[in-house]
């Protein structure tokens, strides 16, 4: 059964886009990751636009975290002024990047930036987690693995305009967070993500806060970010699909569910060591496309304006 | 004076008899199968029929009649880049700008085109593909093989087409074609065209449009994103939204 969208002026098979937010929804139920990063490239295989293919996903993303921020909310597991603070860096960062990508459009280059961005952002962070769930894997079973200690003076600490956060039990500068929503809202006008696959890191390793209040704070200021984005991207671009976006929700939280179910009978290693291995193949698939000679050499692009 | 406007007048008049005398004589009566595509949520292509008659007064010519049929949708600027290899990666290297290629574009005719068309009747009328694609070249070395590379790759994906043999004539006056329009349209116009040739000279022709829109759902949605984009937005993060609690909620009350 096909489907005509209003915006990508495309018409797709709508049980094609079911299935990719229905696999993007089970990953995200089991590993508890947004699924953007994703999401975006399965799109741009599926023939959409990547122009709407990018802004759409932003939509898609709000769901989907508004969704985890509640469960977040109700273990009171999220750092809402820590949140905050990220968040001014984000709008910030998302205005930035929506500008950044407007003017590659017009330059004919947002296409080779998106991807590049997606080569060396899914690189790093899947080589990472691949390598460190490896090493956990071989670990024997039941022995723990040394803990990290959780550092409470690293460089960052030391810069001024100090804060506190509650939740999180900290005492730290806001120029750090400020700077690591900005990093993350620029990603997310360009991308088409979340972000969560670097705020979450980045959280943990740079500011040094605890694990349990990580995701949770996360969510909640990818949700104002996206939504941020989707909002420029609908007034600037008109690139945002209501239709595709409906399908891609529907998939994805059924997904979700059953991506939980799965995740609750796997060990988080075997789970890690899977991720990072999706992560790397889509990776990879998109560094080809930009290594190989193309079939074809010439693309048709629509006039800027 | 009076003489030299007579002169003229007269001149005029003989003109006009002898230059276009099939004109008069032949006419295309048209007939669709329909006249409106209307674009819904389910839209997967339609295929139209385009047929007619031709319309004498006098007896049907020695000479066997052509006819030529195409469909138009409606032109937009493009812009082709071609990748080239910088630093070891594919990017868009050059980039041309097309002035206006049609966004669907279809050749229908009764025999090979060259056969039943002059190259200058052509010129005259832009009938064929490669005619329909209009750019007066702009900043590459090379205009013309980014115009044929845009031709075709719009072929490969069956948006410009050429049927020759396919319009089916009887008695040298019914004709019929069939053009199938693919499931990812561009709203507008569809200029649609009858030639009649003999010769490969256009003795007659007639125009007319099939109009193609976006209707129910698609209509509103597509409207209200371009012109009430705020609204629009603010729509679809309500939507999100929405959802989200939906999917939490209903998650909750199947876990108990």
């Amino acid at each position: 059964m096909q489907v005509y969208l209003p915006i990508a002026e495309v018409s797709v098979n709508l049980f094609a886009l079911l299935g990719i937010g229905g696999l993007v929804g089970v990953l995200s139920g089991m590993f508890g990751v947004g699924g953007g990063f994703l999401i975006t490239p399965l799109l741009f295989f599926a023939g959409i636009p990547p122009a709407v293919a990018v802004a759409t996903s932003a939509n898609q993303i709000v769901a989907s975290s508004f969704s985890g921020l509640l469960a977040h909310l109700r273990r009171k597991t999220v750092d809402i002024r820590m949140g905050l603070i990220l968040l001014i860096g984000g709008m910030i960062g998302s205005g930035g990047g929506i500008f950044v990508f407007n003017m590659l459009k017009a330059l004919g280059q947002v296409d080779l930036l998106v991807r590049l961005c997606y080569v060396v952002f899914l690189g790093i962070v899947g080589a990472l987690m691949f390598v460190e769930s490896v090493r956990a894997l071989r670990r024997k079973p039941g022995t723990p693995g040394k803990s990290r200690k959780r550092k409470h003076s690293t460089w960052v600490h030391t810069w001024p305009l100090k804060m506190r956060f509650r939740t999180s039990q900290l005492y730290i500068s806001v120029i750090p967070p400020i700077l690591v929503g900005l990093s993350v809202g620029v990603l997310a006008a360009i991308m088409g993500v979340g972000g969560g696959f670097i705020m979450v890191p980045a959280m943990i390793y740079l500011l040094g806060m605890p694990t349990k209040v990580v995701v949770g704070t996360s969510l909640f200021q990818i949700i104002f970010v996206t939504a941020f984005t989707t909002f420029l991207h609908a007034t600037t671009n008109h690139t945002v699909d209501l239709m595709l976006a409906l399908v891609l929700i529907v998939g994805g939280v059924i997904g979700a569910q059953i991506g939980t179910q799965i995740g609750l009978r796997m060990r988080a290693e075997q789970l890690r060591v899977l991720l990072a291995s999706l992560v790397l193949l889509v990776c990879g698939k998109l560094a080809l496309d930009l290594l190989l000679r193309p079939d074809e050499l010439y693309v048709i692009g629509t006039a800027a304006g | 004076m009076m003489r030299l406007v007579a002169i003229c007048l007269a001149l005029l008049a003989a003109c006009s008899a002898a230059c276009s005398p099939a004109r008069a004589q032949e006419e295309v009566v048209l007939g669709l199968s329909q006249n409106r595509v209307q674009i819904t949520a389910n839209f997967d292509g339609s295929e139209i029929l385009i047929f007619g008659a031709v319309k004498r007064e006098s007896k049907i010519p020695e000479i066997p009649l052509d006819v030529i049929v195409t469909v138009a949708g409606p032109s937009r600027p493009v812009v082709v880049h071609r990748k080239d290899r910088v630093l070891g990666i594919w990017v868009n290297a050059e980039t041309s700008e097309i002035d206006s290629a049609p966004t669907f574009y279809t050749v229908a005719t009764t025999g090979p085109l060259n056969e039943v068309l002059s190259h200058t009747e052509d010129l005259r009328h832009s009938i064929t593909i490669r005619r329909a694609v209009r750019s007066v070249g702009s900043g590459v070395a090379d205009p013309g093989a980014f115009m044929r590379s845009l031709v075709r790759i719009r072929e490969e994906a069956g948006i410009y087409r050429l049927q020759e043999n396919e319009v089916e004539m009887d008695q040298q006056t019914l004709f019929r074609t069939r053009v199938a329009l693919p499931a990812n349209l561009t709203e507008g116009g569809y200029e649609t065209r009858v030639f009649l040739t003999r010769q490969g000279k256009v003795v007659a022709h007639f125009d007319t449009v099939i109009e193609v829109r976006k209707a129910g759902l698609e209509r509103w949605l597509y409207t209200m994103a371009n012109e009430k984009s705020a609204i629009y937005a603010v729509l679809s993060l309500i939507l999100a939204v929405a959802a989200g609690w939906g999917a939490s909620a209903g998650f909750r009350l199947l876990r108990g």
